[in-house]
C-alpha cells in the first residue's frame, strides 16, 4: 500500500472531513491506485533538473496599491448558508 | 543548578498599505463587517490573486534595514489549515524561498552593552479574518475585512537570553518599522503581534531543551511577564525532575500565568506547496540598489550622527530619536536656533509635558519648529523671561499662534526700563518692611522673596536680574 488507512484518516481530520469505516476502506484503495499511477513519473531520471514551480516562464506580475470597491455586504453574504448582522455564521470550532 | 533561557521571537507586522496584499480591497480598520471584501479575499473559486507591489517594496525596506540577504527569486506557498477565519482553507505565505534571510538587529542590554540578535527569515503573507464567538450558543461570527491584509513575519534566531532582551528586541523592531513608515507598529492594536518560543537549559549546555510556544501577548509588558513566568515554571519542573511538554501556551494576563492551549493540539501539518496562482517574483540587483538608495537614515545611524554633530548626552539622543518626526523637529529647530542643548531641553521637558497631557504625537502638535526657535531667541535676547516663555509655549500649543505675535499682542515684552522697575521696587520695599529689615540684618536670602513680589506686580514681565540689582541698591 502506498498510503495507510491511518494516513487517510489524518488527512481527513486535517480537512475537517469524517468518513464511515467502510468509506475509509474504499477511499484508501482509490487513493492507493492514484498514487501507484502517479508513481510512474518516478521512472524518469530528473537528477540535474531544477525543480519547476510553474509551467511557464512568467515572473513579476504586480498591482499598484489602489483601493477599489467590489462587493456590498449583501452581495458578500449572498452565498452564505447562514448569516447574521452582515457576518457569516458558522459552527464554533474552539 | 543554574539555568539559562533560550528565546526566539516570531513577530507579525501588519503593513500599512492602502489595499490588501492580493486584491484591491481597503485595509482600513473599523468598517462594518464584511464590507471590505471581494471574490479574491472571500476565497471564491476561479479568482486570480495579484501581488501588491507596495508590499514587496516594504518587505525589501525592512529586509535591508535588518541586514538580511535578499533572495532574488521569491515563491508564494499555500499553507493549509481549516479554520473559519481563513475562507480558502489555506493562507498564502512563503515557505522555501522567503524574501529575506540571515539578518540581524542590534539591541542594547540592561548594562549598556550591545548585542546582535540574528534574524532567521522575513516572509510576506496574508492576514486572516476575525471570529467572534457567541457566548451562549456553539456559534461563531466571521468578519473577513482583515483577510488579506499584508503581513511580514519576522523570525528571530533563538539568541535572546532574557525577558528584558526580548522587550528590547521588540522595541528596536517597532522603531524600525515606524522609521521606515511601513507599519503603525502598535502591539495593543494588533499591528505588531508577537509569539515566543522558549526553553531553558543548564548554563553552559549547548543542547537545546524542550520548548514551549507562547501566544496571546498584547503588549511589550505582556511578552516580558509571560517569559518571566515561563522561565519560573520550566525551572521548577526541571528542578523537580519532571519533563517539559512541547506545547502551545496562552498568556492569561488577569491571572498572570501561561496555560496550555485548549483543544486537540494537532501537530503542525500545513502541507505547504507552491501557489500556482501567483507567479514567481524576481528581484533584480538594480531594484535592491534603488530601495537601498532610497532608504532613510535608520535609528542607530541617526543616534551616531546626533552624537557627533550635536554633542548631546546619550539619554538626550535616545529621547530625541525615539521617532523620526521628533528627531526632525529637533533638527529643524536647531537650524534656526543654534544651541542644541537648549533646544533639546525645551523639547524633552516643556514640549513633551504638553504632548503627554493630551497623549499627542509630535506630528499632531500645533507648535512648529520655528515657533520654538523663535521663543528661545526671545529669551536669549532678554525680551522675555523663561517663565513667560513657558506660558507662551502653552498658548502656541493650544492655538498654533507664533510666539512673537503672542508677545506683541499681549504686551509680554520684558520690562527692562529702569524708571518703571525702580518705582515697582520702591513700592515692594515699602509694602514689606519686615523683610527689608531682615535683609538689612544679614538674611540675604530674603531678596528672593522681594524679587518674587516685583515679578508678581509686573506679571512676570520684569527682568529678574535687573530687579535684583535695583533692590540691593535700594535697601542694601
Ligand atoms: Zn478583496
Amino acid at each position: 500500500m502506498k498510503i495507510t488507512k491511518e494516513e487517510v484518516s489524518h488527512i481527513a481530520s486535517l480537512s475537517r472531513l469524517s468518513f464511515e469505516p467502510e468509506e475509509l476502506d474504499v477511499i484508501s484503495l482509490q487513493l492507493n491506485d492514484i498514487l501507484i499511477y502517479i508513481e510512474k513519473l518516478n521512472g524518469l531520471d530528473t537528477s540535474g533538473v531544477e525543480p519547476v514551480t510553474h509551467a511557464h516562464d512568467l515572473v513579476n506580475a504586480f498591482r499598484d496599491d489602489e483601493v477599489k470597491e467590489w462587493l456590498s455586504n449583501d452581495e458578500a453574504m449572498d452565498n452564505a448558508p447562514q448569516s447574521d448582522n452582515g457576518q457569516f455564521k458558522v459552527p464554533r470550532i474552539i | 543548578m543554574e539555568f539559562e533561557a533560550v528565546i526566539g521571537l516570531e513577530v507579525h507586522c501588519q503593513l500599512k498599505t492602502k489595499s490588501k496584499i492580493f486584491c484591491s480591497c481597503s485595509t482600513d480598520f473599523g468598517a462594518p463587517p464584511n464590507t471590505h471584501v471581494c471574490p479574491i479575499c472571500l476565497g471564491m473559486p476561479g479568482v486570480l490573486p495579484v501581488l501588491n507591489k507596495k508590499v514587496l517594496e516594504y518587505a525589501l525596506k525592512l529586509s535591508l534595514a535588518t541586514n538580511c540577504s535578499i533572495n532574488n527569486r521569491n515563491i508564494f506557498a499555500r499553507k493549509h489549515y481549516f479554520y473559519p477565519d481563513l475562507p480558502k482553507g489555506y493562507q498564502i505565505s512563503q515557505f522555501d524561498l522567503p524574501i529575506a534571510e540571515h539578518g540581524w538587529i542590534e539591541i542594547e542590554k540592561q548594562d549598556g552593552t550591545k548585542k546582535r540578535i540574528g534574524i532567521t527569515r522575513i516572509h510576506m503573507e496574508e492576514d486572516a479574518g476575525k471570529l467572534i464567538h457567541d457566548d451562549k450558543r456553539p456559534l461563531s461570527y466571521v468578519d473577513l475585512n482583515r483577510t488579506g491584509t499584508p503581513l511580514l513575519e519576522i523570525v528571530s534566531e533563538p539568541e535572546i537570553s532574557a525577558p528584558e532582551e526580548a522587550g528590547e528586541y521588540l522595541k528596536v523592531l517597532r522603531e524600525l518599522v515606524r522609521y521606515l513608515e511601513i507599519s503603525d507598529g502598535n502591539m495593543e492594536e494588533g499591528s505588531l503581534r508577537c509569539d515566543a518560543n522558549i526553553s531553558i537549559r543548564k548554563r553552559g549546555d549547548t543542547e537545546l531543551g524542550t520548548k514551549t510556544e507562547l501566544k496571546n501577548m498584547n503588549s511589550f509588558r505582556h511578552v516580558q511577564k509571560a517569559l518571566e513566568y515561563e522561565i519560573r515554571r520550566q525551572t521548577a519542573l526541571m528542578l523537580d525532575g519532571q519533563k517539559i511538554v512541547q506545547e502551545t501556551r496562552l498568556w492569561d494576563e488577569a491571572k498572570g500565568i501561561t496555560l496550555p492551549m485548549r483543544g486537540k493540539e494537532e501537530a503542525h501539518d500545513y502541507r505547504y506547496f507552491p501557489d500556482p496562482d501567483l507567479i514567481p517574483v524576481e528581484i533584480s540587483a538594480e531594484w535592491i540598489d534603488d530601495i537601498k538608495n532610497g532608504l532613510i537614515e535608520l535609528p542607530a545611524q541617526k543616534r551616531e550622527r546626533f552624537k557627533a554633530q550635536y554633542g548631546l548626552p546619550y539619554e538626550d539622543i535616545r529621547s530625541l530619536t525615539a521617532s523620526r518626526a521628533l528627531a526632525d523637529f529637533f533638527e529643524e529647530c536647531v537650524k534656526k536656533f543654534n544651541n542644541p542643548k537648549k533646544v533639546a531641553n525645551w523639547i524633552m521637558v516643556e514640549l513633551m509635558k504638553l504632548l503627554k497631557q493630551d497623549a499627542l504625537d509630535i506630528a499632531q502638535c500645533k507648535i512648529q519648529p520655528q515657533h520654538l526657535a523663535e521663543l528661545l531667541l526671545l529669551i536669549d535676547e532678554g525680551k522675555i523671561s523663561g517663565k513667560i516663555a513657558k506660558d507662551i509655549l502653552e498658548k502656541t500649543y493650544a492655538t498654533g499662534r507664533p510666539p512673537t505675535d503672542i508677545v506683541n499682542e499681549e504686551g509680554l515684552l520684558q520690562v527692562s526700563d529702569d524708571d518703571t522697575l525702580y518705582s515697582v521696587c520702591k513700592e515692594v520695599a515699602t509694602e514689606n518692611p519686615k523683610e527689608v529689615d531682615k535683609f538689612r540684618a544679614g538674611k540675604k536670602k530674603v531678596i528672593g522673596f522681594l524679587v518674587g513680589q516685583v515679578m508678581k506686580k509686573t506679571k512676570g514681565k520684569a527682568n529678574p536680574k535687573r530687579v535684583n540689582e535695583i533692590l540691593i541698591e535700594l535697601i542694601g
